[in-house]
């Protein structure tokens, strides 16, 4: 073979082996839809909702108490994380800039939103379960929201760093100052970019299931009591899919839909939303 | 109130309220260091007893996990960790690549953002349901397809020939690094695709231009020049893969006994936490558990900081997002 036809060769050869390795990220997102959809739909009915999760052994059963549990924790999670990310976010873009400090919060927060999720269970074990002496809904939240911090605070700087610096100063022309500056002006405009970082945090730990396991719990029955152990859907889900009963596996195929189905809806929206504001 | 009656009204400085929104902010962001010096802290310190009684070296090495009679070596875990995370880089990363490839070079424009976006979408769907698709689905096609296909071939091997053998029950080291594998790949893939866009257009059109093929720019003009972004984005995928732990739990068998098969049940660090922390009753045996959580901690740490300085190395020389 000539070099000139290898050199064809090769090139073909390689480039149909990107467009099969496309194909084959795109089958498995496939696969997982279809088998989500086709085993969560048959057990998708109005029950779901209105029936607790059911015991070993007992017939039907619903997801309520999981899912209530669920997004009161989600809730919270954010409620406490959204504050904290979006104040540090603040001073990451605005008093931090270019600061030595600055640059270290960014980096640790980076490490943070890709850190074992189940050593961050652990920890929450340590500073709240243990010393207050049990598994509580609560301490879950505050897992979830150790998630949620690095998320919001990092969608937080990006967008008010999109705001231009000539109206900072203008704002700071009129006498206003620094403050005002920031929360009546930068954070004004950069509103809802930083909404939809608190949306996809809430998109982020909706579906988190290891900081849950050892610090909310689980819990049988409905409850709304947030400092005792909480029923909740990811927990929910990994305890039926490991036990033995028929019902228990359509429960969680059905709560596997739900979760996906919030969670793949809340990121397409901040996805659209997002690429709209990068260009 | 507006800003007339305002600048009638109030002081015309309010050095107190800009003193305290400073101070939260700054509060709120010192937050962050705080919160990853109370986990090494807490991690040291839960993990202590197991230091003092084994000795962290010994604690590494030793392949015995025996609550009853209260030894616990991490050895097993460990190796689950590294080979499943190895697995998952060995399939995912020519995957990914391929993936950045299309999307840079091939893909038509019209076509790119919906490929992207699809790709990005499997980095959305949470662990667990990775675990569920797993365990009910993907597990029981691989015992019945790919495996016996692997041992007949592979298996069949010198040397590695050991490493593809094991009982057919799906639930195996092997599947859950290519669960793994599919996990990580959105990771990897955007990274790439972000660093590959980085590349300066006139790069590529000199070297398009000196008669080069799609395949050579790529391998040898972009691929060299973005050397650190994809090192980063490597590193990036495998911190992912290491400290995952919901969709490993559910298909890795969960076995303390350490087999050179692949294709036997294991361990990983994440999912021996995941299953025994709540049960745990001696101190020693929740000590060891946080001795683990602590080395994956460390693991991930270290792994996950050579990506960001990879990354920022390289949007330093061309001035792309890290």
């Amino acid at each position: 073979m000539s070099l000139y036809a290898r050199r064809k060769f090769v090139n073909a050869f390689n480039l149909t082996a990107s467009v099969l390795t496309t194909l084959f990220g795109l089958f498995f997102l496939a696969w997982i839809l279809w088998e989500l959809f086709s085993k969560g739909f048959a057990g998708l009915d109005i029950t779901l909702f209105t029936a607790d999760t059911p015991g070993p052994g007992s017939e039907g059963g619903g997801l309520r108490n999981a899912i209530v549990g669920s997004l009161l924790i989600t809730l919270t999670g954010i409620l406490v994380g959204a504050p904290i990310g979006i104040l540090s976010g603040i001073y990451l873009s605005e008093y931090g800039r270019g600061t030595w400090l600055a640059a270290t919060v960014r980096f640790v927060s980076d490490i943070l939103l890709s850190a074992p999720s189940i050593v961050i269970g652990v920890f929450v074990y340590m500073i709240m379960v243990a010393p207050l002496g049990g598994f509580s809904g609560i301490s879950g939240a505050v897992a979830l929201a150790i998630i949620a911090l690095p998320v919001i605070l990092r969608t937080t700087e990006d967008m008010m760093l999109l705001v231009p610096d000539t109206m900072r100063e203008a704002a700071a022309a009129l006498g206003a100052p620094r403050w005002k500056v920031i929360l009546s002006v930068v954070l004004r405009a950069a509103r809802s970019g930083v909404l939809t970082g608190v949306l996809l945090a809430v998109a982020r730990i909706a579906g988190e299931t290891a900081p849950l396991l050892f610090t909310a719990l689980n819990n049988q029955f409905f409850s709304l009591d947030m400092t005792r152990p909480m029923a909740n859907l990811p927990v929910t889900i990994f305890n039926f899919a490991m036990g033995p009963y028929e019902n228990w596996h359509d429960l969680a195929w059905a709560g596997s839909l739900l979760i996906t189905l919030v969670v793949l809806g809340l990121n397409i929206i901040t996805r659209a939303f997002l690429r709209g504001k990068k260009h | 109130m507006n800003a007339r009656e305002q600048a009638r009204g109030a002081p015309k400085h309010s050095p107190t309220v800009e003193t305290l929104f400073r101070g939260v902010s700054l509060a709120a962001a010192l937050l962050v260091l705080a919160t990853l010096g109370a986990i090494i802290a807490m991690l040291v310190a839960g993990a202590w007893p197991v230091i003092e009684k084994f000795g962290f070296f010994r604690f590494l090495t030793s392949a015995e996990w025996n609550p009853v009679t209260e030894t616990f070596g991490a050895l097993t875990p460990i190796y689950g960790t590294l080979v499943t995370s190895a697995i998952a880089i060995l399939i995912g990363l020519p995957v990914s690549f391929g993936i950045a490839l299309f999307v840079t070079e091939l893909c038509p424009v019209w076509l790119k953002r919906p490929v992207s976006t699809a790709i990005e979408l499997l980095a959305a769907i949470p662990s667990i349901i990775y675990g569920m698709w797993g365990l009910f689905v993907f597990a029981p096609f691989f015992s019945e397809n790919i495996q016996p296909l692997l041992t007949d071939t592979l298996g069949q091997l010198p040397v590695i020939g050991a490493l593809f053998e094991g009982p057919p029950i799906g639930v195996s080291i092997f599947t859950a690094g290519i669960i793994l594998a599919i996990m990580i790949i959105p990771f990897i893939s955007s990274v790439m695709r972000d660093v590959f866009e980085t590349v300066p257009r006139e790069l590529r059109e000199s070297a398009y231009g000196l008669g080069c093929t799609t395949w050579e720019v790529m391998w040898k003009v972009v691929l060299p020049v973005t050397r650190a972004g994809v090192v980063g984005a490597i590193m990036l995928g495998l911190g992912r893969a290491l400290g995952e732990t919901m969709a490993v739990t559910f298909v890795i068998g969960n076995s303390h006994e350490l087999n050179i098969g692949l294709f036997w049940p294991g361990n990983s660090i994440a999912s021996t936490i995941a299953n025994e922390f709540t049960e745990a009753d001696s101190e020693i045996h929740a000590a060891s558990l946080i001795a683990l959580g602590l080395v994956l901690f460390l693991i991930t740490f270290i792994v996950l900081s050579l990506a960001r300085l990879m990354l920022v190395r390289m949007a330093k020389t061309y001035g792309g997002k890290s």
